[in-house]
């Protein structure tokens, strides 16, 4: 495994990322704290242990990483030139007043100052430069949540980070904006990328963020992203992840949250487009009182697959979770949802609900889906749910019969049933646009947009629908 | 004539449902098909309806001078035939204004009509509204979702208001109503009674018929029609119950 610049693109390896590792140590280890030397060290010796997963893991077992691993992608331990960043990431949803921050293959871009502090104390910009400036809140907060001990792909992000998003939101503080993160994946070559962000949110503190991972081009690309969330003491994170990328595209996006005492977290998974995609959301109740609720929401086609992986950890007693994931499946798409709900013993009073949902639209589309309680107190309030199918012919039946087309009917029940995970995004601006992207995609008319997923620069395409479905 | 139905045999997987029905039904006129559960009624709504998961082995039904049984579900509907279903379905996120609007449009899209302007639409949403007796806040509200058992009836009277069918058929539209529910519906179905449509009207009790009093009882019995009489035929049945016609038979 080669550096980019030496343009020599090889298949990733387990030798060969430990290879290119001890290759670069001068280069990796050389602005580190002696905790962020120590955290690669550990992180490298976990991933030479546990290597990439396979199959042959439970918890990988119907998400095989060969076919990615296959290809040949190059390695850029240094940020990509951009000439101008405002023009290409200028971000255009219709009134969605947002802190737009935005990442070219993983690395922070930056427009004035590589981090940005505003007046009310909010902390935004590059992982990097607050390794730098930051040493005790990085010591504080960094590598404490994602584990490297369990996950090969975690401790190998962890041994390689080197950028990545940094947000810290101060105590009693609201982030009056939303804060809008762009990941773009744009490389003339395949690109094997390892971006890594941290999130910090104070008690009492607010946000809103949305997190979206976007291809630029058709080049293939593998993105095994790590982010971080600490979210404080009756803290409150409303968190929205879309993913629209191209369809030779990998990526493993994990996501650790830990919730304090009394702190929310609203969640929203959207995938519209990918390859291969696995996101491990990660939520541990740190402390009593704690709320997280996940929504996700699934489009595939083709032969693309996305794997949600949700572990929800109640280390402590009266949180409440939620879990809500829909897809809907076409040609020979796949989907896993595994959802494993963990109460433990002094857990009392929680309150938990998994659900997935998926509709099948052929023959040849298959869902893997595995909600799971593992439940060690007694006074506990825990269910789940699980439906697989075809579109309800009696509904089919029922719209018909008032006189609309059977394509028509079609669009609408699958808008329907999609739209129950979108109907809870509580950014007016952002769920218009959602729904928006949501009917295209159903029409089959979302493309990996020449720009991202929001259409940046682009004018919206006009969509022409047989039947108004603006105002459903 | 409206329906003309001749010696219609209809089965599901296999199994015969129907055996053998006819009827014909003329504008200005309303049918009443009763007869105990499980001998067919709603087979027969089904199939003129258009419903594939049964299959017509044998028989015609030509409406309006069409052969209807060459017709998709949506080309009856688009044509003036309405079904009030027996179980509404719950459609969560399209609300009903929305999809009447749907309907409407791809109806006069058929006619080679332009869609309706949203004025003339809301307008005639409140004048049928009225005309039902349906609140404001149900139209609002998802299709028929978290709607309690009438509520999900009045519901199917008004899309049959706002649908304006030449034919429409209710089937058993008044199992599960109380009595005011009932009269509700049957109030619907009266102000909507004129000399140009007709109206097929399934039931299983005599109840309804108090309500909407029918021109012409039938009574459905294992897959036939094994009495056909005036409004007086259904007191009879009240009283003697579906044993006096097993009896006959």
């Amino acid at each position: 495994m080669k550096e980019m610049q030496t343009d020599i693109n090889e298949i990733i390896s387990h030798e060969g990322m430990i290879g290119l590792f001890e290759e670069n140590r001068g280069h990796l280890f050389q602005h580190d704290t002696e905790y962020l030397s120590r955290l690669r060290n550990t992180a490298i010796a976990k991933f030479s242990e546990l290597g990439f997963p396979t199959p042959k893991l439970e918890e990988w077992k119907n998400t095989d990483l060969k076919a990615s691993l296959s290809k040949k992608y190059g390695y850029s331990l240094k940020p990509s030139p951009v000439k101008d960043p405002r023009k290409v990431f200028h971000c255009n949803i219709p009134h969605l007043d947002t802190a737009l921050i935005a990442q070219l293959n993983g690395w922070y871009i930056s427009k004035d100052v590589p981090l940005m502090e505003l007046g009310n104390g909010i902390i935004l910009g590059s992982l990097a430069e607050a390794f730098l400036k930051y040493p005790s809140i990085i010591e504080k907060y960094y590598g404490h949540f994602a584990d490297v001990s369990s996950d090969g792909l975690t401790a190998l992000n962890t041994a390689f980070a080197q950028d990545g998003i940094f947000i810290y939101v101060p105590d009693h503080v609201s982030s009056p904006k939303a804060i809008q993160i762009v990941n773009v994946i744009h490389h003339p070559e395949n690109i094997f990328l390892q971006p890594r962000n941290l999130i910090i949110l104070g008690k009492n503190s607010k946000l809103s963020l949305v997190h979206c991972d976007d291809s630029y081009n058709h080049q293939a690309g593998f993105a095994n992203t790590v982010t971080e969330v600490f979210i404080g003491e009756n803290a409150h994170l409303d968190h929205f992840k879309l993913q629209n990328l191209n369809n030779d595209s990998t990526l493993i996006s994990s996501a650790w949250f830990n919730l304090e005492k009394e702190a929310t977290l609203k969640s929203h998974y959207i995938t519209f487009n990918g390859g291969l995609l696995r996101n491990n959301i990660r939520v541990l109740f740190n402390a009593r009182g704690g709320n997280a609720d996940i929504r996700g929401l699934y489009l595939m086609d083709r032969k693309q697959h996305v794997d949600n992986h949700v572990f929800v950890d109640h280390a402590q007693p009266e949180c409440t979770s939620y879990e809500h994931f829909k897809g809907i499946l076409d040609e020979n798409a796949s989907a896993v949802f595994n959802g494993h709900v963990l109460v433990r013993k002094n857990a009392q009073k929680t309150n938990s609900y998994q659900g997935n949902k998926n509709i099948l639209l052929t023959d040849t589309a298959k869902v893997n889906s595995k909600p799971f309680l593992e439940i060690y107190a007694d006074d506990v309030k825990c269910s789940h749910g699980s439906a697989t199918g075809q579109l309800d012919p009696e509904a089919m039946f029922y719209l018909r019969q008032r006189g609309i087309s059977e394509e028509n009917a079609r669009m609408l029940l699958l808008y329907a049933f999609a739209n129950e995970v979108v109907n809870t995004i509580g950014i007016d601006p952002l769920r218009y646009r959602i729904e928006d992207m949501v009917k295209k995609r159903l029409q089959g008319e979302l493309q990996i947009c020449e720009q991202c997923v929001l259409h940046c620069n682009t004018p919206e395409q006009p969509v022409e629908f047989d039947i108004d479905l603006s105002k459903l | 004539m409206l329906l003309s139905i001749k010696n219609i045999h209809a089965s599901i997987n296999g199994k015969e449902i129907l055996k053998g029905i006819d009827l014909e039904v003329n504008e200005g006129e309303v049918h009443a098909i009763m007869g105990p559960n499980g001998t067919g009624k709603s087979t027969l709504a089904s199939v003129i309806a258009g419903r594939e998961l049964f299959t017509v082995t044998r028989g015609e039904i030509t409406y309006k001078g069409k052969n209807l049984l060459t017709l998709p579900v949506e080309e009856r509907a688009r044509e003036g035939i309405f079904l009030g279903f027996q179980y509404p379905v719950e459609i969560p996120g399209v609300s009903t204004t929305n999809f009447m609007r749907t309907a409407i449009n791809e109806i006069r899209k058929y006619k080679g009509l332009d869609p309706m302007p949203a004025v003339e639409f809301l307008k005639m949403m409140e004048e049928k509204k009225q005309l039902v007796e349906i609140q404001t806040n149900l139209t609002n509200r998802s299709v028929n979702e978290g709607f309690s058992g009438g509520e999900k009836k009045k519901n199917e009277i008004f899309q049959m208001a706002m649908l304006d069918p030449t034919l429409a058929i209710l089937d058993e539209t008044d199992s599960g109503l109380d009595i005011d529910a009932l009269r509700i519906v049957a109030n619907g179905v009266n102000n909507l009674r004129r000399k140009d449509n007709a109206f097929l009207v399934i039931t299983h009790y005599q109840r309804l018929l108090d309500y909407i009093v029918p021109d012409f009882v039938h009574v459905l019995f294992e897959g036939k029609i094994v009495k056909s009489g005036g409004k007086e035929l259904a007191m009879e049945l009240e009283e003697k119950g579906y044993d006096w016609l097993k009896n006959e038979n």
